[in-house]
């Protein structure tokens, strides 16, 4: 069990993303340089953690989004290597066309950080499949572009499909449908803008995010 | 050569920022005020060339659909100037 998060400028999470992984793997995880231009061979699972990557210059995630390691993260998605990212990952993910939508700018402007109550859509992914259908889990959120946006037609297809795996109990940023976390068509690439690696031990106050990547690593 | 790209969200898509500027200038006194869109100008210095417009044109559309815009949520127009 090989797994990596990538460390971009601004990245701010990805410590924490590392400490989750090692706690449920019990292995060391590889931090890989945005500058970089593939992942090692081996990897099994890749995390794409939060934070501010280029200062959010542009818009949050556009620049990441096409640097260079990115480019491999996109070519071994498209062949099923699992991949996750949580708030700016979340961002980098849609700017890389790897998930459908976009994460505009919260409708109330406001920077929102507070552990959040989600409801758990279904267990029936690779990212779900050690919490009850319906469960709730509190997650911290911390963000100021998390209005998560997609067309009619492109959100009854990701509903029609599954590929909503958790919504919000109280939306915190006015994201559609109450959407806060998705995967994609293939099942293989998630994004959310809660923190599940923030809440993994109890010291941060839950550990309601462990299931989140027992859930994943027991897929592989 | 000059190209300026404005970049801003697409008619129907959610635009807090706007909103929150027209109410503002609305506080003002400025009633005639009944809408506005915050966007973005990037202004990109081009080498000098022999290429005709058009080809300078669809080389900045490729830079807006690669970069500069993300076209599920914004629009761009572009404007060269010698």
């Amino acid at each position: 069990m090989k797994t990596a998060v990538i460390r971009f400028p601004a990245s701010n999470c990805d410590r924490d993303a590392a400490v989750a992984l090692e706690t449920v793997t019990g292995r060391p995880t590889q931090i890989i340089w945005h500058r970089d231009t593939s992942l090692p061979d081996d990897i099994d699972f890749v995390v794409i953690p939060g934070g501010f990557s280029y200062g959010d210059y542009l818009r949050s995630g556009a620049i990441a989004a096409r640097s260079p390691i990115v480019k491999d993260i996109i070519r071994r998605a498209e062949k099923g290597l699992p991949v996750a990212g949580f708030c700016n990952g979340f961002q980098i993910l849609t700017e890389a066309g790897l998930l459908p939508g976009a994460l505009m700018r919260n409708k109330n402007l406001k920077f929102v950080c507070r552990p959040e109550k989600l409801i758990v859509q279904t267990n029936n992914s690779r990212f779900t499949s050690k919490y009850a259908a319906k469960s709730e889990v509190i997650y911290p959120v911390a963000h100021h572009d998390g209005n998560y946006f997609a067309d009619d037609a492109t959100l009854n297809r990701i509903e029609k499909n599954g590929q909503v795996l958790f919504r919000y109990a109280n939306n915190p940023n006015g994201s559609l449908r109450d959407i806060a976390g998705i995967v994609n068509e293939a099942g293989n690439v998630f994004g959310m803008m809660p923190h599940p690696e923030r809440a993994t031990d109890p010291v941060h106050g839950g550990t309601d995010g462990l299931d989140f990547f027992k859930s994943i690593i027991e897929s592989i | 050569m000059k190209a300026l790209v404005y970049v801003g969200l697409k008619p129907g898509v959610l635009d807090p920022q706007g909103r929150t500027i027209s109410r503002s200038l609305n506080d003002l006194g400025f009633d005639e005020v009944t809408g506005a869109f915050q966007g973005k100008v990037i202004e990109l210095n081009l080498k000098n060339s022999d290429e005709p417009r058009e080809a300078i044109q669809a080389r900045v559309e490729q830079m807006c659909e690669k970069l500069l815009a993300n076209t599920v949520i914004e629009n761009y127009r572009i404007e060269l100037k010698d």
